[in-house]
C-alpha cells in the first residue's frame, strides 16, 4: 500500500469564532474518501472542539460537535488530545466526546478512538506523519 | 424553485434541496419523488428515515460510502451496496435520497 500516507490534522483553535475548526472537519470528511490513514490531533484551544454538551444557540451558529462522533464511520482511526492543553483548561478526558470505531466486515471494534497523550507523544506522532494539515 | 407541499410553499435552493431543514414533512419526499417520476416504496422510506436519523444524531448528511455501510448494518447485508441504493435512487443515493429527506447535500459529494 505504497500510495497510502499518514495524514495528520492538527487542530489548535476553539470551535467557534473562526472558521478553522469547521473547515478542518470538512476536509477530514472528504479525506476519508481517499482511503488514507487519517488521524486528528487536538492541542491548545483545539481541545475545546471535542468537549461534550456544546450549546451554540446564543451565538447563532450551527453546533457541529456531534459530527466528531461519526468520524469512526469515516475510517478515522485515531483522535489524539494533548494532555497538557486539557489540564491547562481544567478539562479531563471525561469532558470529551467518545468516538466509536468499528470495522463492519470483521466486526472488530474500538469503543473510543479519542486518546489523551503527553507532549512527547504529540511530537512523535507529528514526526511520524507524512502530511500535517494545520488548522 | 419553491415547491408546494400540503398547501404550503417551501423554499428550495438551485439544486432542489430544502433551504430550511425544519420545513421537512413526509410530503416533501412525496412531491419531489413525483417530479422525478419515482414511486416511493417502503424500501425508499427506510433509506430516507435512516438519513434523517443520521442527520439528527451527527448533524451532517453521510457520505455515500458511510451510508452504504450503515444501511448494510441496519437493514441487512444484501442492501448494503451501491447497486441496491442506486436501484432505489437512480440519481445517486447521496444526492437524491438526501434531497428527499430534506438534508443538505453530503460533504464531498460533487
Amino acid at each position: 500500500m505504497s500510495d497510502t500516507k499518514n495524514f495528520m490534522f492538527l487542530n489548535r483553535r476553539a470551535p467557534y469564532g473562526t472558521i478553522y475548526a469547521w473547515e478542518s472537519l470538512e476536509v477530514v470528511l472528504i479525506a476519508a474518501a481517499f482511503e488514507q490513514n487519517v488521524s486528528l490531533m487536538f492541542v491548545d484551544d483545539g481541545v475545546y472542539e471535542l468537549t461534550k454538551s456544546q450549546d451554540t444557540a446564543g451565538i447563532g451558529m450551527k453546533n457541529f460537535s456531534p459530527t466528531y462522533r461519526t468520524l469512526g464511520d469515516y475510517e478515522v482511526r485515531h483522535m489524539y488530545v494533548d494532555k497538557a492543553s486539557l489540564e491547562a483548561r481544567g478539562l479531563t478526558a471525561d469532558d470529551l466526546v467518545q468516538v466509536e470505531w468499528e470495522d463492519w466486515e470483521t466486526e472488530e471494534s474500538v469503543d473510543n478512538i479519542v486518546e489523551v497523550v503527553d507532549s512527547e507523544r504529540v511530537a512523535e506522532l507529528l514526526e511520524e506523519s507524512d502530511v500535517v494539515f494545520s488548522f | 424553485m419553491p415547491i408546494e407541499v400540503d398547501g404550503k410553499t417551501l423554499e428550495t435552493d438551485e439544486e432542489g434541496y430544502l433551504v430550511n431543514l425544519n420545513d421537512w414533512v413526509p410530503g416533501v419526499a412525496e412531491v419531489m419523488a413525483k417530479e422525478d417520476d419515482l414511486e416511493l416504496t417502503q424500501d425508499h422510506w427506510d433509506i430516507i428515515n435512516f438519513l434523517r436519523e443520521y442527520y439528527e444524531e451527527y448533524q451532517i448528511a453521510p457520505a455515500v460510502r458511510v451510508l452504504t455501510k450503515a444501511v448494510g448494518k441496519r437493514l441487512g447485508k444484501e442492501k448494503g451496496n451501491s447497486k441496491y441504493l442506486y436501484g432505489l435512487f437512480p440519481y445517486g443515493p447521496g444526492k437524491q435520497a438526501c434531497r428527499y429527506a430534506g438534508l443538505p447535500k453530503p460533504t464531498g459529494c460533487v
